[in-house]
Parts: C-alpha cells; structure tokens; sequence
C-alpha cells in the first residue's frame, strides 16, 4: 500500500523529465526565400505571407514577390539563357538527371512537404513525389533525342541541303499548376529547360514550400544559377508585369484561371510571346511531347552541297 | 565678396610658386574620414526616387552621358553609329533628349564630329598618352594639339599618377597647366585614376591639385583599371569642386566614369551632386557620367516609365 503511490510518484517523475528534455530544443524554423540568378534572396519588397495547409494549420511564411523580384528574375533568366541554350543536349540531359538524383536523396523532405500541402497520406504524397522525379528522368532523356524527333533534313529541288532544327525560345515565364504543388510543377517545369529555354517559375500560390525546396536542389545539382527562377506570392500579382515583359519570350499559363489567363494573353500579345492556353491535365499519366514543342522555334538552313561529280552526284 | 574671392585666389597662387609650398598646401588639407565618407555616401545611396523624379532624373541622366568608345578595335564605322546613338539615344522616342558628348581616342574625333554636326553634342577627346599617360611631356602635348586640331570640343587628360605618388606634386601642376594651354578653348577634364591613387587623402589632394591647376573637370577614372567611379570617391571630389569655389569662386565640374552601369547607380550619383555640390552642378556643363553600358539600361527605364511594361535588350542597340 505505501508502495503503490511511491510508484506512481516516481513514474509521473519520469514523464515529466522525458517531457522537459524534448522541450530544452527549440524548434528551428526555415525561412523560405525565393531562388533568383542562383542566389536565394528574401523579396526586394520584403514581404511575406502566410502559408498554411488545406485545414488552416500554419505551415511556414514564404516570400510574397514583387513586380521587382519578377524583372530581376527576368534579368536573371535572360543572363543565364546563352550559355545553357548553347549548352550541347547531351550535357543538359546530364544536368536534368542529376536534378532527379539530388531529388531521390532529399525525397524525406518532400514527401512531408507535399503531404503537408496538399493534404495526402505519406503513401499518396509519395506516389506524387516518385512520379516527379520519374518526370525529370523522362524529360532528361528527351533533351538529346527532341531534334531528329522535330528537327529533319528536307527535300528541296535543287542541289541543296535543307535542314530544320529546333531551337529553344528564350526565356519562358511558367505559372505553376495551383493544384499539384511538386508532380504538376515538375511537369510544367522540366520541358522548359529541358530544350534549352530558361524559366521564371510562379510556384502555386496555396502550396509554393515544393517549389522553393526545389530551388534548393537545384542550386546543388549543376543546373547555372538563373536557368530556372522561382517567385512565389500572388500569381496574378506577379505574372501582370511578366506577361507584359518586354524581354520575356514564352508564358506557360497551366496555373491562371480563365479569366486572369484571358486578361494574361492580351498582355503576351504585345511582344508576340508563344502562349501555353492553361487546360485540365491529368499530371500523373505520360505527357507526351507537347510541352517541350511549345516552347521551341525551327531554324531552318540552306546549304549548297557543292560541285557534283561527273556521274552527276560525289556523295 | 568678390575680393575676399579674389585674394584667396592669390592666396591659392602663392602655393604654387614651388614644390615646397605645394606639398605643404596639399598635406596641409583635412584628412579623410574614410569610414564617415563611406557611410555617408553608402546613406545617399538609399534614397528612393520614384515617378516624376525618377523620370527627370533619367532624362537629366541620359543629357549627362559622355558616350564612350575607347578600345584598340574602334572604327570609324563604330564611332559613327556612336554617334547617331548620342544625337538619337532612342530611336523610338524623339523625346529622349542627347547625350552630352560622345567621347573617342584622337584619331576617331574627325569622324566623331562629322557624326554628330550639327546636333549639340559635342566631341570629348582623351589624350596624353591614355590610359596610361607614360611619355614624354612633348608627346602628350602633341597628342593634345592632334585632338584639338581635329576638332575636339573637350580633352579628357590624365595625371603622371607615377609622378604625383612619387610627391613630386609640381611636376604633375605644370603638366597639367601645360596641357590646359594646349587644349586652348577646348574644356580640359582631368583624370586622377582614383583606383590607382591607394587612399582617398591622395583623391582629396590630386583634386585640389588639379582644380588649382586650371582643369575644367575632375575626372575619376579612365575606366581601364579593377576600380573605377565609386559613390565615396565621387562624393569626396563633389565635396572638393564645393569648397574649391567657395574659396575661389571657380566652378569646376566633375565626372565619374567607369563601372556605373545601371540606372539605380546613376541616380545615387545625382543624388549626391545635389545634396554635396548642390543643384548648380546638376546641369551637364557640370556634371557628366563616363559610360556606355549605362545609356541602353536609362533607356530601358525610360521606356517602362513611358509604357508601364518592362523593356529588354531587344529595344536598344547592341554597341
């Protein structure tokens, strides 16, 4: 009997103990930046807002980028454009596979991450992750492989060479899908760049944590500081000045809706930007070679072949 | 007011009788506050200058350019199309207003003036021996007496940086004098290369030194050297030109060259003529910016303000 509440005493004193040894850490929160030229700047306005989970749970601030951040990241994007356009694909292609394999290591943070934003299972935000960095390997292998698939010799009546390539557009602003915050922009993203574009990325405006620990991977994965750029903050807010960018060649609109899509395009129009009209896509099925043909343009060349031969060709 | 001027303009003459006294005048000069000039100027700097200040400030800006080509690869067909670029900066925008002067090597300056007849803009030629200004006093003279001859509206000169660190300050004043005799009616800028000059006591002295010997400029850089036009040493020789004409009532002009490439840098640099200086010298006969680079990015902001869209290398030329 006198035992008995000694026990209880004892154990109710080891509880307390374990509970003020998990207190004596405090938490070490991460300050989320935008990924600019390489470098992982807070916003020139300084701003940030609240970014919280589907049931309102406060997950992080993130950066709320200004019109400022979108024309440094513009700056950036064109700066970084000739030597990654001029790149040869095979060592894109091995840059993009070295994104999935950075990727594969940090798969832990990502999984909690998209889990966190999106509301899913462990399981299901791991299908979504697992899908992502499938995509970078898939795109990856297109980045050698898209020229003779659209590119060609053509036949002309003369003693010609007539030869079309493709060649990357230039610097493409891309509105993340609002609702996939990592598969769906992965999927908008990795077709950019696997061509030889470079991209000024809007991440989801509910779910941009992904996007901006993706701007981490990437700075430790050989991609050059300004190839992509990631803003976060109110898409609309941010793709005005971008649609209406005088420097900006392409706008993937995957992540308007249809009316600031509608208001986006006439602004593109200005300059003649390719315009990627937003539609449903289902992001977990193979997609085909259509994003990465948005953004490219056919060169085309005539070359003389030369004196023929006697028998009337010397080839 | 005039005399009190006036004798201490004699004051000023009587340093120059010998290198004694000169280097006693320059020595005798308040030393720098280095880290107070830089805080000071680091200060200016964060001035915020938006909308309709923002757009004076531009075309004040663009109006002060001295247009600059000077590598080994110039041609007249370079210089040409310089040029027209300075007589029309924007070819969009006739509103844009001229640059101040397109500035070349001697041999370019008959091609330079016949590109911009006619138009106000004038001709800023360097000389003796430039960048380096290593040779014999007779060479750089007739270096000068070549630009001037060709038509040269200004001469941009450089100091014997290796005489003025040596001490031997009234071998540099009589150069300087010399060669303002030389230009003749063209206006003299005299480049100090403040990168090479090590402290910015030196900055301050080779100002005096180069104001008390007659130039119509002071000039920082020749922009071939690692550091070029900064806020602090553009700051310090602002405070030189003031206090030079409050003794003697002689106003100089300056200009900084090299590495302001930017409109942000521009304006941090009006900004400190206007609260250093004073709004005199924020006129182009006063103030000037070295720089070729910076004209396309004024002009890029200049069209954003005009338009309410960012601009792009696209709508400028490629120099």
């Amino acid at each position: 009997m006198s035992d008995k509440p000694k026990n209880t005493e004892k154990t109710s004193e080891k509880t307390t103990d374990k509970k003020a040894e998990q207190h004596r850490r405090l938490s070490v929160f991460k300050t989320y930046k935008l990924y600019v030229g390489g470098k992982f700047p807070r916003s020139e306005s300084g701003r940030v807002y609240e970014v919280t989970d589907p049931r309102g749970t406060w997950l992080a601030n993130a950066p709320r980028a200004s019109r400022k951040d979108a024309r440094d990241a513009v700056v950036a994007a064109r700066k970084a454009f000739g030597g990654w356009s001029g790149a040869t694909a095979y060592n894109r292609g091995q840059v993009l596979y070295r994104v999935a394999e950075m990727l594969e290591g940090r798969k832990g943070q990502f999984v909690q991450e998209v889990a966190d934003a999106e509301g899913l299972s462990k399981a299901k935000a791991a299908e979504q992750v697992e899908a992502a960095i499938d995509r970078w390997v898939w795109y990856a292998g297109w980045t050698d492989k898209i020229a003779q698939v659209v590119g060609g010799a053509n036949p002309v009546a003369g003693p010609y060479f007539n030869l079309s390539s493709p060649e990357p557009t230039g610097v493409v602003t891309v509105l993340a899908p609002q609702e996939s915050s990592f598969l769906g922009l992965v999927s908008v993203l990795a077709p950019v760049i696997a061509t030889g574009n470079t991209a000024v990325v809007i991440a989801s405006e509910k779910s941009p944590l992904p996007a901006l620990s993706l701007g981490e991977v990437l700075a430790t994965s050989d991609v050059p500081g300004g190839v992509v750029n990631i803003l976060t903050g109110g898409t609309a807010e941010i793709a005005a000045p971008l649609a209406a960018h005088q420097d900006v060649n392409a706008i993937d609109l995957a992540g308007a809706d249809e009316a600031l899509a509608k208001e986006l395009e006439i602004a593109a129009a200005d300059n003649l930007k390719r315009v990627v009209r937003p539609q449903p896509v289902d992001y977990s099925a193979t997609p085909g070679t259509d994003r990465l043909t948005a953004f490219l343009e056919t060169k085309t060349v005539w070359h003389p072949t030369g004196a023929l031969g006697a028998s009337g060709s010397s080839y | 007011m005039p005399t009190t001027a006036s004798s201490a303009a004699h004051a000023l003459t009587d340093v120059t009788a010998s290198d004694g006294s000169l280097r006693r005048f320059l020595h005798g000069l308040p030393g720098v506050d280095t880290v107070g000039l830089e805080a000071r100027a680091a200060s200016l700097g964060t001035r915020s200058v938006k909308t309709t200040a923002k757009a004076y400030a531009i075309d004040l800006a663009i109006s002060m350019v001295d247009l600059t080509t000077l590598e080994g690869a110039d041609t007249p067909g370079k210089v040409r199309a310089l040029g027209a670029k300075a007589v029309h900066p924007d070819p969009t925008d006739r509103t844009a207003p001229t640059t101040a002067a397109v500035c070349v090597y001697p041999d370019m300056v008959a091609a330079a003036k016949e590109a911009v007849a006619g138009s106000g803009v004038l001709v800023a030629s360097v000389a003796t021996a430039f960048p380096a200004g290593r040779a014999a006093l007779d060479v750089k003279l007739a270096d000068v007496k070549d630009a001037v001859a060709a038509g040269a509206d200004e001469i941009d000169m450089v100091i014997d940086r290796g005489a003025f660190l040596a001490g031997k300050y009234l071998k540099v004043y009589d150069e300087i004098v010399a060669v303002k005799e030389a230009s003749g009616a063209a206006r003299l800028k005299v480049i100090f290369e403040t990168g090479e000059l090590s402290t910015y006591d030196n900055i301050r002295r080779a100002s005096w030194l180069g104001m008390l010997a007659g130039a119509d400029f002071i000039k920082t850089s020749t922009g071939k050297v690692a550091v070029n036009a900064t806020p602090a040493n553009t700051l310090l020789m602002l405070e030189a030109v003031r206090d030079f004409r409050a003794q003697t009532g002689v106003q100089v002009g300056v200009k900084p060259a090299g590495g302001i490439r930017t409109t942000k840098d521009a304006v941090k640099f009006l900004v400190l003529v206007k609260e250093t200086a004073g709004e005199d010298w924020l006129d182009n006969h006063w103030f000037r910016f070295g720089a070729s680079s910076l004209l396309n990015d004024l002009l890029m902001q200049r069209q954003k303000l005009a338009t309410g869209r960012y601009s792009g290398p696209d709508y400028v030329t490629v120099d």
